[in-house]
């Protein structure tokens, strides 16, 4: 009910100032508009997003940083002595694993923060942009890349002070990794997906889990295949994760499993084609 | 006021048409059957209450969500087919802060400003200015989440400006801000105004409605059950009504005489003994309410009657809205074609 009105009393100075009319009348008004940008240089942009979140909550490292030493210290001495005699044996043939599984473990998180945008609004935001629509989740996965890149360098570290010596070399570790993380950011984009379909972060982390967890296992990763009975084996055979570990495992060992690599690029595209379209799908529709 | 071709440069022609928008949730029509049309370089409020499909217009508008039924046009631009150009002539400040709290002010300003298609350095050297038009350069280094709740509203409209939007979405811009805030928020709307931007503003406060918009759509059970400019609706309610409060209760009877006779309305004897309440009859606008009220009070005074308290009310928004609410809970009701009855 309005009565006779007070007049309209806005007491401010207190803590914010008032907005300065004219300053936003220039801005608003002087500027002409510049050409949108490309889906490189929006990808670009939302992938610097994703450097300043790291930047700014550095803590989310620990899932790339302090987990994948902890996992490979205890599979070696775990396992070690039960499977290759000793630990320093065995860690010759874990290691090229364990970081696969711990980079495909961390693509999990790609799916949940996109989930949190989405509960914040400021996907809302994005959205409204004129800009090419997969670029806020390609942001995102090469924020990824970042710390996938982070956890094979910390793990590969890990795994040389107690004992790994990959004869292929520098050459060879860094092409095992490149190829783990050409992998790593095609598998994101089932977490990606995810994301999008979801409703709330725990069953982003339900869901990404029962994917990843099962194909970590039934792998070469721990195990040669030629101990385990014939059904596991195709099954573990046919595995991308298999195909991975066995090409990163090869490559760092020195020679040039071309079969594998092929297998892991191939399985790369088929993710991207899969789970990327999905995603994009999703994305539009949501 | 329009005139000025920097900003958006809106074609001629109403910013958004809408018509008979349609969204459904499964078997709830959040949406069913919205018109809208809303001419460039104004304010339009659309009011309703919690739930009435606001945001879901809104979002549809902004291509957000995708229209189940029915059409819209922004400056001509179908928000479905072509979605990309509306998207570059729209802004959209959603309800809960569309801003990345985990960045500093800078940096999300300098994000979007990238997004719209600056370099870094312009991106940077912009997102500066608008903050400093905002009056946070104090803030801008710190993260978002650490904001205060106006800031954040600031800052969130700060960042819907980046790309000079002709049509810029306002979903609730005030709820859950404090006064003090609601009233800066409040500044800010009415200078983008000044500035040529087409502002459609969504609220359940009839307040800001009234003090901001020039039309109003009420929306309801996601129709529109009534539009029109302020001073259409309320007129649909009546120009208002006059309240008093005397000394002797023993003299209400004459004074509800004195009402009657002068203001042609039926009169309310409220629960309390010297309290009454009359509506001013509809003709005459204000000025002609706040004649005929004078006289009432001079007669009054004539025969003796003492007047402890009296106060003169323009319907407000408020009772418009219960009227038009009411009244469709009753009537299953057609939009519009207001009569009185509204709780004051």
């Amino acid at each position: 009910m309005s009565t006779v009105t007070p007049g309209e009393t806005a007491p401010r100075g207190d803590e914010l100032t008032p907005v300065s009319a004219r300053s936003l009348a220039d801005l608003l008004a002087a500027d002409e508009r510049p050409a949108r940008p490309g889906p490189f240089a929006a990808s670009m942009a939302f992938g610097w997003r994703a450097m300043l979140k790291i930047k700014h909550v550095p803590e989310q490292l620990f899932d790339v940083t302090v987990l994948p030493v902890m996992l490979v210290l205890m599979f070696t001495h775990l396992f070690g002595g039960a499977l290759a005699g000793s630990p320093r044996e065995y860690i010759q043939y874990l290691l090229p694993g364990v970081m696969v599984m711990s980079v495909v473990m961390t693509t999990m998180y790609t799916g949940i923060a996109i989930n949190n945008d989405i509960d914040k609004g400021v996907f809302d935001r994005f959205r409204t942009l004129p800009v090419w629509r997969p670029a806020t989740v390609v942001g995102y996965l090469l924020g990824d890349v970042l710390r996938y890149s982070i956890a094979s360098v910390v793990m590969l570290t890990a795994g040389l002070v107690i004992g790994f010596r990959p004869d292929g070399g520098a050459v060879g570790v860094v092409a095992g990794i490149l190829l783990l993380i050409v992998f790593a950011f095609s598998f994101s984009w089932i977490g990606t997906m995810f994301g999008l379909l979801v409703r709330d972060e725990k069953t982003v982390m339900g869901a990404s889990m029962t994917v990843i967890f099962p194909s970590n296992f039934l792998s070469d990763i721990f195990v040669d295949p030629a101990t385990m009975p014939g059904w596991l084996r195709t099954l573990v055979d046919h595995n991308p994760i298999t195909h991975v570990a066995s090409a990163v495992r090869g490559l760092m060992d020195g020679h040039w499993p071309g079969a594998e690599v092929a297998w892991t690029l191939g399985w790369s595209a088929a993710l991207v084609a899969v789970f990327g379209s999905l995603t994009v799908r999703l994305y539009n529709r949501k | 006021m329009a005139d000025r071709p920097g900003v958006g440069a809106p074609p001629a022609g109403p910013a958004i048409e809408a018509v008979g928008l349609v969204k459904t949730f499964g078997a709830d029509r959040a949406v069913d059957g919205v018109d809208l049309t809303v001419q460039a370089g104004t304010v339009y409020g659309v009011l309703g209450p919690n739930g009435a499909g606001k945001t879901t217009t809104v979002k549809m508008l902004a291509t957000l969500l995708r229209p189940d039924g029915g059409q819209a046009r922004i400056f001509g631009h179908d928000v479905v087919r072509e979605a990309d150009t509306v998207r570059g002539l729209v802004s959209l400040t959603g309800q809960y802060a569309s801003l990345d709290e985990d960045l500093t002010g800078l940096e999300n300003l300098v994000l979007l400003g990238r997004l719209t298609g600056l370099s870094k350095r312009s991106a940077r050297e912009r997102a500066g200015r608008m903050l400093e038009a905002f009056a946070l350069v104090d803030a801008a280094g710190r993260q978002v989440k650490n904001y205060s709740g106006g800031m954040r509203r600031r800052l969130d409209i700060a960042a819907s400006l980046l790309n000079t939007p002709a049509l810029l979405f306002l979903d609730e811009p005030t709820t859950g801000l404090d006064p003090r805030s609601r009233n800066q928020v409040w500044d800010i709307v009415r200078a983008i105004v000044d500035l040529g931007t087409t502002v459609l503003l969504t609220t359940q406060y009839l307040d800001e409605a009234d003090r901001l918009a020039s039309r109003i759509a009420v929306i309801d059970k996601g129709r529109v059950i009534a539009e029109g400019t302020k001073g259409e609706l309320k007129a649909s309610v009546g120009s208002g009504s006059v309240h008093l409060r005397l000394r002797d209760p023993g003299q209400r009877a004459e004074a509800e005489r004195v009402l009657a006779l002068h203001l042609a309305a039926e009169v309310q004897l409220d629960v309390d003994p010297v309290a009454l309440t009359a509506r001013v009859g509809d003709a005459g606008g204000d000025r002609g309410a706040a004649e005929r009220a004078s006289r009432v009070l001079a007669e009054l005074a004539r025969r003796g009657i003492t007047v402890d308290t009296f106060s003169l009310g323009q319907p407000s928004l408020d009772e418009v809205f219960l009227a038009l609410t009411d009244r469709r809970a009753g009537a299953g009701g057609a939009p519009a074609d207001v009569k009185e009855g509204a709780p004051a």
